[in-house]
């Protein structure tokens, strides 16, 4: 077996091992499997791309077998790793990991214990088919499963109707964004005559494919991706999706799954590099979802919902790079993001964990002196995606900035504006949340101020190794690192001379919203609350999330409700289908009398009837043979 | 050749079963049971060796015996096993065990009455399956109707004799039609040839003008449609569903359904290849229909049964557009699709027969939160309900998968080439249908399985007995192998949609001017 497939396979095990015998054979056989499995996965990855890197990375393609054949074209089952999987597949297997490690400290004691770890396994399985596959149906498969991980982890407390009605909405507004994938995937197949994604970059670097448009396929495969990284219009079950555990929400839903959206067009660059109107659809939906995220994690009051607003935005500035030809930028981006956003939700964790499940920040304040570990790490997290430098986000925010106005790929004033002032957005509600909770005097009450206490060193060890992660990961420069493969963007020369000013004002940002939130929030916040009610409809508007979801629900929710109810089947099957063969059936029975009475008579009569007419067929048939 | 006729064992070994259970004394149930049970898992395994023996990329019959029968009017004991049949047999082979398996508890009445009945349907349609001769596949055609007939009407429910009745009315109807059409098509063939045969080869030779094909087609494709069913011929199916005993759903889902897109493949296309052609469109319009209605009314159901039953009308619609697309890849899809329903809906069908077993009723609105009441059976249901939904790695997937990507190969290759959009249009609308599957069967989850923990009666119930789980393990590792290894399955049913192609649309091109 080669060394990719095991990658793959280890949490596979893991999940089976779990799933099947992890309820009977108790708590450190599951952490052992749980965590060990994903740690091989690690170290075995580690070791892959070292000697990848030993021998100047070539792209390394493993075939597994023959998923089916048709005359000279088939769907293999392969894996590439090359320069870009190999970051990919070091994020999903190392920071897996440590949220494993997490996990056993978050969920001890939960009855599902066992159940949880194997969902997790699962996850990672096909979050590592989604980063290795070689062709767009691997990716698919790991795509649908990563998918069904999340459905199952987000109604992990399923006993809540809300909990798995939030897992059901994240289902199927994925599915909606995978029908444009498979649609693009179809004209690519039909095309092209494969799927393998090497080969579908080739293919298009090499002139126009007769009968296809690379915008339509970038197009149809970027509705996929605003599915799994929740761009506008398909965002909204993102925050629904933090009514699964914590660690969940770190690994899946901020680290991990949300960005396979961004991988996904990296990995197609060669598409999207001769499709520069699919381009200008990326950037403008990345940029206005950046953008109206950030203004609805302003007024957000729950911690885990500020985080998942915050993701939406930031993913969004994802796909600005992408949107812009910085692939390597996006990547890099996605990497520094999986550390701080994965640090923060496991704060945010261990704070939920600290006061007993409470997740309301304007019950939380000055946890500071009493969780110093969560509060040391989510400030450097915080400083981290507000871009101070020299920490990671810093780096990657600044890159996204600078090609947002200066690539020649669509780079442009408004975009580099928009993005700016998100920025600043972006390190103003971030430092809100960091003062509202750690900050201040204390509000809470005796009894739950009492109980306050710091988390398991499981919890917190991961918290500084991500905290360490998250203040120097972005000297390892990702652009750099992928330009073999995905090469960056040029620079308008006349944009040149901009690029120190920007850094000095991508800081300025960072500082102006820190300075904003300590003014606003500082004492009893009640320059935060003048502002509240002197802008009364604004605030109702962000905290009602422009009412998307009311719109969606009464502009295809209830009419699909009533179209199914009403017309199909009341009018449809019952009066017109069922009532004109009821009719019909009426008719005949009152022209031929008697004829239901016999319907209805001794069944077992009909036995010997059918019977014996077989009988005397085959009788009859043998003596004329 | 010992080999050529295993095939017939295969047939008439649920015969000798009824032959069999009359030998048994009167109250000898668990004997019947036994006996039953045993032979049904013969014939799996015989059919199981015909597969594995049944050699991929040759075309025409294998196992192949033809008798003189009737000779007189050139009618032949023809059966045999090609591309086309080949997986039907080895999943209506399958699904028999089980079935006697299923109706351990549930069958009190009328024991060995009810397993002569579930070896005669077997019979019936093993047989119109393999038929090669269009007399013989006629009987067969017209015999499932008895078994089934009675199934539902002796161990049904309620209102069994409403729905015995429906069904029976709308399938007399569609075979009278059959008939009809049958009979002026041989007496065609006699005319053009001066002797009459009902082989199939000779009868796909014929060539008729184009305005005989459309109405014998359109005889033909209602006989079939309504046994599909495609919409708006299907409001016989959700009524037989709901008042057929778990057995009765299993076999009618599992394979009899079947029955009408196979009719399509191997008949309804083939023999009528320009009116085929012709009226693609047509067909592939109310397969979306099917998909899309299917969906909806499946989202407002009530009753646990009424929801799978409406389901399957939106998963055959997969089917039909798989076939009316042409595409190799489509045809081969619907075949798979064919093959996965079946799989999945008698999975599903055998689930409500054992939550029906417990609780007696069939209200979704009674239950909530059974995953945490029955563990096991909510892992199977889960996994069943993925399948349905098309997630990767299971049999759904690779059926809709395939299907869709034919048909919008079809429907692109057609729309650059200038030649209408139609086919893309309702390619992509049937893409679209996947997230209403999904809708629907989540719903169903998550009223059934998740949320607060709610039974009928208020009383605890048992999770699955080893016999339960023995069934849903053996359907669900044939939805996965379907899922993760197709390839062997499709090397096999590919010389099928290979000859199904060929008939339709080679005689097509030769006759386009």
């Amino acid at each position: 077996m080669g060394a990719l497939t095991l990658i793959v396979l280890l949490p596979l095990l893991g999940f089976l091992l779990n799933g099947l015998l992890g309820g009977r054979l108790g708590r450190t056989f599951v952490n052992v499997v749980g965590c060990g499995l994903p740690l091989l996965a690690f170290v075995v990855a580690a070791l892959t791309v070292r000697d990848l890197a030993a021998a100047g990375y070539p792209a390394v393609i493993e075939t597994v077998y023959t998923w089916a054949a048709f005359g000279d074209r088939s769907f293999e089952i392969a894996f590439l790793l090359d320069r870009l999987s190999a970051v990919m597949v070091l994020i999903v297997t190392g920071v897996g990991t440590l949220i494993h490690l997490y996990s056993t400290g978050y969920m001890k004691g939960d009855p599902g214990y066992a159940r949880y770890f194997a969902y997790l396994n699962l996850f990672l399985f096909f979050m590592l088919l989604l980063v290795l596959g070689r062709s767009l149906l691997v990716l698919f498969v790991g795509w649908e499963g990563v998918g069904l991980a999340s459905y199952l982890l987000i109604g992990f407390w399923f006993s809540d109707p809300e909990k798995s009605a939030a897992g059901k909405k994240a289902f199927i507004t994925n599915r909606i964004g995978d029908a444009g994938f498979l649609l693009g995937m179809f004209l690519l197949w039909q095309a092209l005559g494969t799927l393998d994604m090497d080969a579908i970059n080739a293919a298009f670097a090499a002139g126009p494919v007769p009968g296809l448009s690379a915008a339509l396929v970038g197009i149809l495969l970027f509705v996929g991706a605003t599915g799994k990284s929740a761009q506008i219009p398909l965002h909204v079950w993102l925050p629904d999706a933090m009514a699964g555990p914590t660690p969940v929400s770190a690994l899946i839903h901020a680290a991990t799954m949300v960005t396979a959206g961004v991988y996904l067009v990296a990995r197609l660059s060669g598409v999207y590099l001769v499709a520069p109107e699919a381009s200008a659809v990326i950037a403008t939906i990345g940029v206005l979802t950046a953008f109206f995220a950030a203004t609805i994690a302003v007024v957000q009051t729950d911690i885990k919902k500020v985080l998942a607003y915050s993701t939406v935005s930031q993913l969004g500035f994802m796909f600005v790079a992408l949107g812009v030809g910085a692939y390597g930028v996006a990547v890099f981006h996605l990497y520094t993001h999986a550390f701080f956003k994965a640090c923060l939700f496991l704060g945010a964790g261990s704070v939920i964990h600290a006061l007993g499940g409470e997740q309301d920040i304007r019950r939380m304040s000055g946890l500071a002196r009493r969780i110093p570990v969560t509060f040391a790490t989510f400030a450097v997290a915080t400083a981290a995606i507000a871009g101070l430098p020299p920490l990671a986000g810093f780096f990657s925010k600044d890159e996204i900035l600078w090609y947002a106005l200066a690539s020649e790929r669509g780079g442009s004033t408004l975009l580099f504006a928009t993005a700016a002032l998100t920025a600043l957005m972006t390190a103003f509600y971030m430092f809100r949340l960091l003062w509202r909770v750690f900050m201040g005097a204390s509000r809470m009450s005796h009894e739950v101020e009492h109980h306050v206490h710091e988390s398991p060193p499981s919890m917190t060890g991961v918290l500084v190794v991500l905290a360490v992660l998250s203040a120097v990961g972005g000297f390892f420069s990702i652009p750099h690192f992928l330009e073999p493969v995905l090469p960056l963007p040029t620079i308008d020369p006349a944009m040149e001379h901009f690029h120190v000013p920007l850094l000095v004002l991508s800081v300025a940002l960072g500082l102006t919203g820190l300075a904003l939130a300590a003014w606003l929030y500082a004492g009893d916040a009640s320059r935060a609350a003048r502002l509240e009610a002197r802008f009364a409809g604004l605030h109702r508007l962000l905290t009602g999330k422009y009412y998307v979801d009311e719109f969606y629900e009464a502009a295809i929710g209830r009419p699909l409700e009533w179209l199914s109810r009403r017309v199909f089947l009341g009018l449809g099957d019952r009066i017109l289908l069922d009532g004109t063969l009821h009719g019909l059936a009426g008719l005949a029975r009152r022209a031929a009398g008697g004829f239901a009475r016999i319907q209805t008579g001794s069944l077992q009569a009909y036995v010997l009837l059918g019977l014996a007419g077989l009988v005397l067929l085959l009788t009859w048939s043998l003596g004329n043979g | 050749m010992a080999e050529a006729t295993l095939l017939n064992y295969v047939l008439w070994l649920p015969v000798l079963g009824m032959a069999a259970l009359l030998v048994l004394p009167r109250g000898a149930d668990a004997a019947v049971r036994g006996l039953a049970f045993v032979v049904m898992l013969l014939q799996f395994v015989l059919a199981a060796w015909l597969y594995g023996q049944f050699e991929a990329g040759v075309a025409g019959l294998q196992f192949e015996t033809r008798l003189p029968w009737i000779a007189d009017w050139g009618v032949y004991y023809h059966v045999g096993l090609d591309g086309m049949n080949v997986l039907l047999v080895l999943l209506t082979a399958f699904l028999g065990p089980l079935v006697v398996a299923g109706a351990v508890n549930a069958i009190r009445q009328d024991v060995k009455l009810f397993h002569a009945m579930v070896f005669f349907i077997q019979f019936a349609m093993i047989g119109t399956f393999v038929a090669q001769d269009l007399f013989l596949f006629y009987v067969f055609w017209e015999t499932m109707l008895i078994p089934m007939f009675l199934m539902i009407g002796i161990w049904g429910g309620e209102r069994r004799i409403y729905a015995t009745l429906k069904f029976v009315l709308y399938t007399a109807f569609g075979s009278i039609l059959m008939l009809a059409a049958l009979i002026y098509l041989v007496w065609s063939l006699y005319e053009e040839r001066g002797a009459l045969s009902f082989a199939f080869t000779d009868l796909y030779g014929l060539d008729l003008p184009m305005n005989v094909q459309a109405w014998l087609l359109g005889a033909f494709a209602l006989s079939f449609a309504i046994k599909v069913p495609i919409v708006p011929l299907h409001t016989w199916l959700p009524d037989a569903h709901v008042e057929a005993p778990t057995a009765g759903s299993v076999i009618l889902a599992g394979v009899l359904l079947k029955m009408g897109t196979y009719g399509f493949m191997k008949l309804g296309f083939p023999l009528f290849p320009e009116a085929a052609v012709a009226a693609a469109p047509l067909f592939m319009t109310l397969a979306v229909i099917s998909i899309v209605y299917g969906a909806c009314l499946a989202l407002v159901q009530d009753d646990i049964k009424k929801i799978i039953a409406y389901s399957s009308i939106s998963h055959l619609g997969y089917v039909m557009l798989g076939l009316a697309c042409f595409d190799l890849l489509g045809v081969q899809g619907a075949v798979i699709q064919m093959v996965s329903h079946g799989l999945v809906s008698a999975g599903l069908f055998f689930m409500v027969g054992m939550i029906y077993e417990r609780c007696h009723t069939r209200d979704l609105a009674a239950y909530g939160g059974l995953a945490k009441a029955m563990p096991v059976y909510s892992v199977f249901f889960m996994v069943l309900t993925l399948a349905s939904i098309g997630l990767p790695a299971t049999s759904g997937f690779t059926g809709e998968f395939l299907v869709l990507v034919g048909a919008v190969s079809a429907g692109w290759a057609q729309h650059v080439a200038g030649a209408g959009s139609t086919t893309l249009v309702l390619g992509v609308m049937a893409v679209l249908g996947v997230v209403l599957g999904a809708l629907y069967m989540l719903r169903f989850a998550r009223l059934f399985l998740f949320g607060e923990e709610r039974l009928p009666g208020g009383h605890a119930v048992a999770d699955l007995g080893l016999r339960e789980k023995a069934i849903l393990a053996a359907i669900v590792v044939a939805v996965f192998w379907l899922g993760i290894a197709p390839a062997g399955p499709l090397a096999k049913t590919e010389s099928g949609s290979l000859q199904f192609q060929q008939l339709v649309l080679g005689d097509a091109a030769g006759g386009a001017p």
